[in-house]
């Protein structure tokens, strides 16, 4: 393996720090959970849900999923382009410069300090510190593509490409604020207006961050794992080009039926069904590089993250843009339907692909093989089944929401009481929170395994 | 292709592509009257209500209740009349929500008694014994910090004067202090002995959920 000068400190690091962000924010995803159906666990204001749940979206968003996808990104920058990363002090940098921005955040918004936008509560100072945290990222990511040994730029080079570009103008665009001190500050955009940036950035943050890269990680670590090559190349680029094109005028499917000019509405929704085909067109290509060698699904256990992790994928792409629908949307929108679709993509495709990316990598650079395979096995099957769980039980309960919403007796007037809604959701809570703790025992032998498999490396990066 | 060599062009070609989409359906509404209406029914808010305001961000309010009422029949049922976009033109950020974990309160102004409010964010068990809400009672204990109301009315665009927010402010202590406030009782109940006097962030929180959907409900009474 032609593998001197690769910088790997900067992978282990991010991939630690990926493991504590995973671990942090999925404890207080259980404690937030517990909250829904017992409200004693607010003991003080920094552990009120209100607080608390932008950390947990932040922290497992921005938190793990991030430095998930920088520990990728720098170990197939550095592979694809067979080239050493060109500032390996400034990754070192962005990684102390990034924990530091996650801690910073959190103690922030668990002190108050929330814009409120989804997925954008941060302060501006703090804004600023992302930024500059992206630009630190970007110069690597360009000063290796220039510099690159290897001529063609592989699919997951453009899906990198297109994240680094898109993620830094949906941020600086949504998080334009007027300050009045330093923890305040106001938007600048009002109403509708705010409310339509705000959705345009919400969704295609979750795109260029939890499809864009972990589609690069998926075109990548899947041959490598198997040994098979992509089925398509032209499927690829179709796929990739209409992908970030349709992406962007989707937004406003999470706004439908507000007092959002109705045509922007309108065309969302087209659009939310055009971009179906182009996230099939990633899936297909996924189950057709299997073809004739589907027993690795029994005989190879990363083979069986990435398939299944491709599945929910799929999945999520059809449910969302059906949601999207204005009669559906009526329906499930304000309900746990929602809550339900987010986390089959999170927990299911995103914690999925990023388990098994580490599992080819951290062996790779640790030049030893994986801990214990009969771990990472028990580790798949207890996220698959508390993923499961989890989301089937709140699509259970959205439908059983929104239908207590709509009901109406014989003479027009309401059947159902708010809190009538609200309370006969309590025994899903309980079975959530349940299934909560089964995923986050998986993740926890995750995170042993992978330890384990790093532990005796000389030149251990701390996050 | 060449493209796929070519790391720079790639990048400029991907932030072009991106781009399409996001002049046609976020840019130009900028400009758009369609996004920007105004009403002269609907008034900014007060420099009490804006800390209130504040103050449902600063929890994360906006986590569990929504603000937009949809034109569905059973939710105008609920809630009363949908929401309209000019209602919004103050509203920096918005705080329509995307959870409703509890009720919409875009319409809530005006529903019930400020009493019933201190109540129910002291405690949300007391009235509603298997409310999940986390109760807010501690607000009453913070005194309402008002040292940059203006710097944020003024900022915010709402014309205020100086003078005029100091006066809004006083305005406000004197209506929640004297004897003949209807909702002294539940308030002195709830406020701490020492800040019965002052204002606290529990004030500026009821008057904000009073404010809420009440230009709508005098525009509907006027016609």
């Amino acid at each position: 393996m032609k593998d001197t000068g690769y910088d790997y400190s900067i992978v282990r690091g991010f991939a630690y720090s990926a493991l504590l962000w995973l671990i942090v924010g999925l404890l207080i995803g259980l404690w937030i959970a517990f909250e829904m159906f017992n409200p004693s666990l607010n003991i003080t204001p920094w552990l009120s849900f209100g607080r608390l749940r932008v950390v947990h979206t932040n922290g497992l968003g921005v938190g793990f999923g991030m430095s998930g996808i920088f520990a990728t990104a720098y170990y197939m920058l550095q592979r694809l382009t067979r080239t050493p990363l060109p500032f390996p002090k400034l990754a070192k940098a962005h990684l102390y410069v990034f924990n530091l921005a996650i801690a910073a955040a959190a103690v922030s918004l668990m002190a108050g300090m929330n814009t409120t936008k989804e997925y954008a509560e941060l302060e501006w100072p703090l804004d600023i510190g992302v930024v500059i945290m992206w630009v630190m990222f970007a110069i690597n990511v360009f000063a290796i593509l220039v510099k690159r040994q290897e001529k063609q730029m592989y699919i997951s080079l453009w899906y990198l490409v297109a994240m680094t570009v898109t993620v830094a103008v949906l941020y600086i665009v949504n998080n334009l604020a007027i300050p009045v001190s330093l923890t305040k500050s106001y938007s600048l955009y009002a109403g509708a207006n705010d409310a339509n940036v705000e959705w345009w950035y919400g969704h295609n943050i979750v795109g260029f961050i939890f499809t864009v890269p972990v589609l690069a990680m998926f075109y990548y670590f899947l041959p490598k794992a198997t040994g098979l090559p992509i089925y398509s190349h032209r499927l690829s680029i179709v796929s990739f080009w209409s992908l970030i094109f349709a992406y962007l005028w989707t937004g406003a499917h999470h706004l439908m039926l507000t007092p959002l000019p109705e045509w922007i509405q309108t065309v969302a929704i087209a659009f939310s069904i055009f971009l179906i085909a182009p996230s099939w067109g990633s899936v297909v290509n996924g189950y057709y590089t299997l073809q004739g060698n589907w027993d690795q699904m029994r005989s190879n256990y990363l083979t069986k993250f990435f398939i299944i992790g491709i599945t929910f994928y799929g999945l999520q792409t059809l449910q969302g843009p059906l949601q999207g629908l204005r009669t559906l949307n009526a329906f499930f929108h304000y309900t746990d339907w929602v809550v339900g679709h987010v986390h089959m993509g999170t927990m299911g495709w995103v914690t999925m692909i990023i388990s098994a990316s580490f599992y080819y990598m951290i062996p790779k650079i640790s030049g030893r093989d994986l801990y214990s395979i009969k771990l990472a096995n028990i580790h798949f099957w207890l996220i698959l089944i508390g993923q499961l769980t989890w989301t089937i039980t709140m699509w259970i309960g959205g439908i059983q929401q929104g239908a207590m919403w709509k009901a109406t007796n014989p003479d027009g007037s309401l059947m159902y009481n708010f809190l009538d809604g609200l309370t006969s959701l309590y025994p899903y809570y309980r079975m959530r929170f349940g299934a909560g703790i089964v995923y986050f025992i998986g993740i926890l032998i995750f995170a042993w395994n992978v330890l384990q498999t790093a532990r005796k490396q000389p030149e251990t990066a701390e996050a | 292709m060449g493209i796929y060599s070519k790391p720079v062009v790639f990048a400029v070609v991907s932030a072009l592509v991106i781009l399409i989409g996001t002049v046609v359906t976020v840019f130009v509404p900028m400009f758009l009257p369609s996004t920007q209406p105004v009403s002269a029914f609907v008034k900014p808010y007060t420099a009490i209500e804006q800390e209130g305001r504040d103050i449902y961000m600063r929890e994360g309010c906006n986590n569990c209740h929504t603000q937009t009422v949809r034109p569905l029949r059973t939710e105008v049922l609920r809630f009363g009349e949908y929401s309209k976009a000019e209602e919004f033109a103050w509203d920096r950020p918005f705080l329509w929500g995307s959870r409703r974990t509890g009720p919409d309160l875009n319409r809530v102004g005006g529903k019930y008694p400020d009493s019933w409010h201190y109540k129910h964010m002291q405690s949300p068990q007391s009235m509603f014994a298997l409310s999940n809400m986390p109760p807010y009672g501690w607000l009453a204990a913070n005194r309402l910090d008002t040292s940059i109301s203006f710097k944020k009315t003024s900022t915010l665009g709402y014309g205020y004067t100086e003078e005029q927010v100091k006066q809004q402010i006083a305005e406000y202590k004197a209506k929640v202090t004297a004897p003949e406030y209807d909702s002294r009782e539940t308030r002195d109940l709830v406020t701490p002995a020492g800040l019965r006097g002052e204002l606290t962030e529990m004030d500026a929180i009821v008057a904000y959920m009073q404010k809420l959907g009440r230009d709508v409900k005098s525009m509907e009474a006027r016609q």
